[in-house]
């Protein structure tokens, strides 16, 4: 097998539960997002427009849809001769099997994956977060530095910073102390959950970490402060760019919303990194006579004869005549009858809504669950 | 579904009349209804239908229709097994007519295993059940099988198109004419025909031994004289893109809903077309859409009414489109005011233009144009 310079790792087993219904029936970077992706697609076109060919994706929570929206990756031009995508789920050995334990301990059991391509360098990922990053220029610090792990690093407001696994650095930007989640944070660098490191040096922690059945077998808990403790070379790459994590229901609202402002960060409109995504062959959006649109992001195969203000409508959704939809994500395949009401709310695919119905108080986000027939009359907050 | 039939994409069509949009490409790759090729809608007919192996015989001018096609992927005929076959005719405008690129090209008939041929033109643009067609063309027992519609406006649409006499008590053709134009009322034939492969490989061999006649689709009718052709009525939504007002007209009827359901909604029979990863449509307070078909990747802040946009559209704040039709990546700049325009791909229209056309002489503007 040719040998590859840089492979990337993306962790996509979480349920992400605190996205309540969404992930009830698919893991978290699954969750469709911004009109017609989903959550994954961020982390995948990174890696496709960086110019990263080798992905292996880490899966154990609720895996089917998202395999299905992989496949063999050729949305982002990972259907490839030598590497391209592969799914990673846990597996059965000679002598039994386990469940990813932790975030290095999914790594850990999938060492064969990337000892078959013999990376110089691996780079870990999260599937659920919304950023456009070239990966090439963390690289190009991570090795300037001849550093054994780089992580990237975002300023947050020294309030949110108790969130996150917070960084203290040197002037040359080298990594002195590390903290998950402190209650006093000495400094406002957040991890993003993203890391290059030295494969050879990864692997040693990675089997030693294996080995101490005390450890949660996790990144952030255990490998990062385990080689600071070694007293190995861990520099903080700080990128400057929209980076969130959708990791709530408000988060998730919130950064959906984000896109609705014309100038927003996330530059989805940027054409020279194009977020790719599994796309189906779908007529053009009709917009009908009575329509009025303000404000709001509309994807293929919708016909529109409502009103929809600060909205996301995601493909093939009807939307009928005298009906409002305000501050709300109404996803795929949804047909809202005449005379509805929706406000501040996300519903999820396929559900109709018939004649005279309210769905939302417009004060707390309501989440109805897909699939669902919501009879006329009807009211759900 | 078909399992013994191959299809045949003839792609040499008239462009006589629909010269300005089709100076870089043929007929089949203009583009239509805001994000498909007109290709698309015969294509995607065949895959439809069960058909893994198609041929497209086009003329030089086929970048872009190559560049569409790819290699086939939208349609699933990436096949290792089948799959499609495009031929593209190395001299000039179809000089030895579409039987010399045909003719040049039989190795591809007997590798196909195929038993049956559809043979079809790709600009009459429609959804059409071709397995109903081989139904019907199997049930009649005869050689050939011509698809045709059946319109009462015919003297301002289909000119130029074949006209057949059709005695429908025997679902069979009497004859054979050019709608050129003068009568209301006409079967007009749909350039679709279902026969064997044997038949068709025949024809192509007899017409190839004649001085003078260059055209497949006369060939079939000239049998006329000794067999029976049987006629299969389709009774959907047709247009015919072969000439500008023809082609401003085809897209413009899709902002009809029923049109647009007849064409793109039925259960199992989606139309493909490639792939281009645009974000979706971003509407901005403040504009005003009426009516309209929009394609993904446009950001709309003035006001679109009776048109259609096809992919990365920037609609500026103050512009005004109305019953117009612009194609891909165009950006329309603040206080342009554009009525009865087709504006053709890579275009800029600058501030404050203005531009008018009219219903029947739609103004064109050209490829890659600046308008000042």
């Amino acid at each position: 097998m040719a040998k590859k310079n840089i492979v990337a790792m993306i962790l996509a087993g979480g349920q992400g539960s605190r996205l309540g219904l969404m992930t009830k029936k698919m893991a978290k970077p699954a969750v469709p997002f911004g009109g017609k992706y989903r959550i994954i697609d961020f982390a995948l076109s990174n890696c496709s427009n960086s110019g990263i060919d080798t992905v292996g994706i880490l899966t154990q929570y609720k895996p089917q849809v998202l395999n299905s929206h992989i496949g063999i990756g050729t949305p982002w031009d990972l259907d490839r001769v030598h590497g391209g995508v592969a799914m990673l789920p846990p597996y059965m050995t000679e002598a039994g099997g386990d469940w990813y334990k932790g975030t290095a301990n999914a790594v850990y059991q999938n060492m064969s994956f990337l000892d078959e391509y013999n990376p110089d360098y691996v780079l870990m990922l999260s599937g659920d977060h919304i950023y456009k990053m070239d990966y090439r220029v963390m690289l190009r610090e991570h090795k300037k530095n001849k550093a054994d792990a780089t992580i990237a690093v975002i300023d947050v407001p020294l309030e949110e910073a108790s969130r996150f696994g917070i960084m203290s650095t040197d002037e040359n930007m080298q990594i002195t102390e590390f903290e998950e989640k402190p209650k006093q944070p000495k400094s406002t660098l957040a991890s993003m959950g993203i890391y290059i490191f030295s494969y050879p040096k990864l692997r040693q922690y990675l089997i030693e970490d294996a080995q101490n059945h005390e450890s949660s077998n996790d990144f952030g808990k255990n490998i990062i402060p385990n080689m600071l403790k070694n007293g190995e070379r861990l520099f903080a790459y700080r990128f400057e760019g929209y980076w969130k994590d959708v990791g709530t229901i408000e988060s998730y609202w919130e950064t959906s919303m984000d896109l609705l402002d014309p100038d927003n960060d996330a530059k989805l409109y940027d054409d020279s990194w194009k977020i790719f995504t599994d796309t189906a062959s779908r007529p053009a959006q009709h917009i009908s006579a009575g329509a009025v649109l303000e404000n709001s992001i509309i994807s293929e195969g919708c016909i529109v004869d409502g009103t929809v203000i600060n909205s996301i409508i995601f493909p093939d959704v009807t939307i009928g005549k005298n009906t409002r939809i305000e501050n709300s994500i109404i996803m795929s395949g949804c047909k809202i009858c005449n005379n509805v009401i929706v406000s501040k709310s996300i519903l999820l695919e396929n559900i109709t809504v018939m004649d005279h119905t309210v769905i939302g108080n417009g004060k707390d986000i309501a989440l109805i669950d897909g699939g669902r027939v919501i009879e006329t009359q009807g009211r759900m907050d | 579904m078909l399992k013994d039939y191959m299809a045949i994409l003839n792609l040499a069509e008239n462009e006589g009349e629909i010269r300005s949009l089709t100076t870089n490409r043929p007929i089949a790759s203009l583009p239509l209804g805001s994000r498909y090729r007109v290709i698309d809608f015969m294509l995607s007919n065949i895959v439809n239908c069960g058909i893994k192996n198609v041929a497209v015989y086009s003329k030089s001018n086929s970048r872009s229709l190559v560049d569409h096609i790819g290699d086939g992927k939208p349609w699933d005929l990436n096949r290792k097994i089948d799959g499609i076959f495009l031929f593209n005719h190395a001299l000039g405008d179809f000089a030895g007519g579409d039987i010399k690129l045909l003719k040049n090209n039989m190795e591809y008939f007997y590798r196909s295993k195929s038993k049956n041929v559809i043979l079809a033109s790709s600009y009459m643009v429609c959804n059409m059940d071709l397995n109903a067609v081989a139904e019907s063309h199997e049930q009649s027992g005869r050689d050939i099988t011509v698809v045709y519609t059946q319109t009462n406006e015919a003297d301002n649409k289909f000119i130029g198109c074949y006209t057949l006499d059709v005695d429908e008590n025997n679902n069979r053709i009497t004859g054979v004419g050019k709608n050129a134009g003068i009568e209301s009322n006409a079967n007009i034939c749909m350039e679709v025909f279902v026969m064997s492969k044997d038949k068709l490989v025949q024809m192509i061999y007899k017409c190839s031994k004649k001085l003078n006649e260059h055209n497949i689709y006369n060939i079939i009718f000239d049998e006329l004289s000794d067999t029976e052709i049987n006629a299969y009525k389709y009774e959907g939504f047709v247009s015919c893109v072969n000439t500008i007002a023809a082609y401003y007209e085809t897209n413009m009827k899709m902002l009809d809903l029923d049109v647009s359901n007849q064409l793109f909604r039925l259960p199992d029979r989606p139309i493909y077309t490639k792939i281009k990863d645009e974000p979706p449509t971003q509407y901005i307070k403040g504009c005003y859409v009426e009516n309209a078909l929009i394609a993904d990747g446009c950001v709309i802040k003035g006001k679109v009414k009776n048109s259609l946009l096809g992919r990365y559209v920037d609609i500026e704040d103050g512009a005004e489109i109305e019953d117009c039709i612009i194609l891909q990546n165009i950006r329309i700049h603040k206080g342009a005011k554009l009525s009865h325009v087709i504006v053709d791909k890579n275009v800029d229209i600058e501030p404050e233009t203005i531009l008018k056309g009219n219903k029947v002489f739609p103004l064109v503007i050209e490829k890659k144009n600046l308008i000042k």
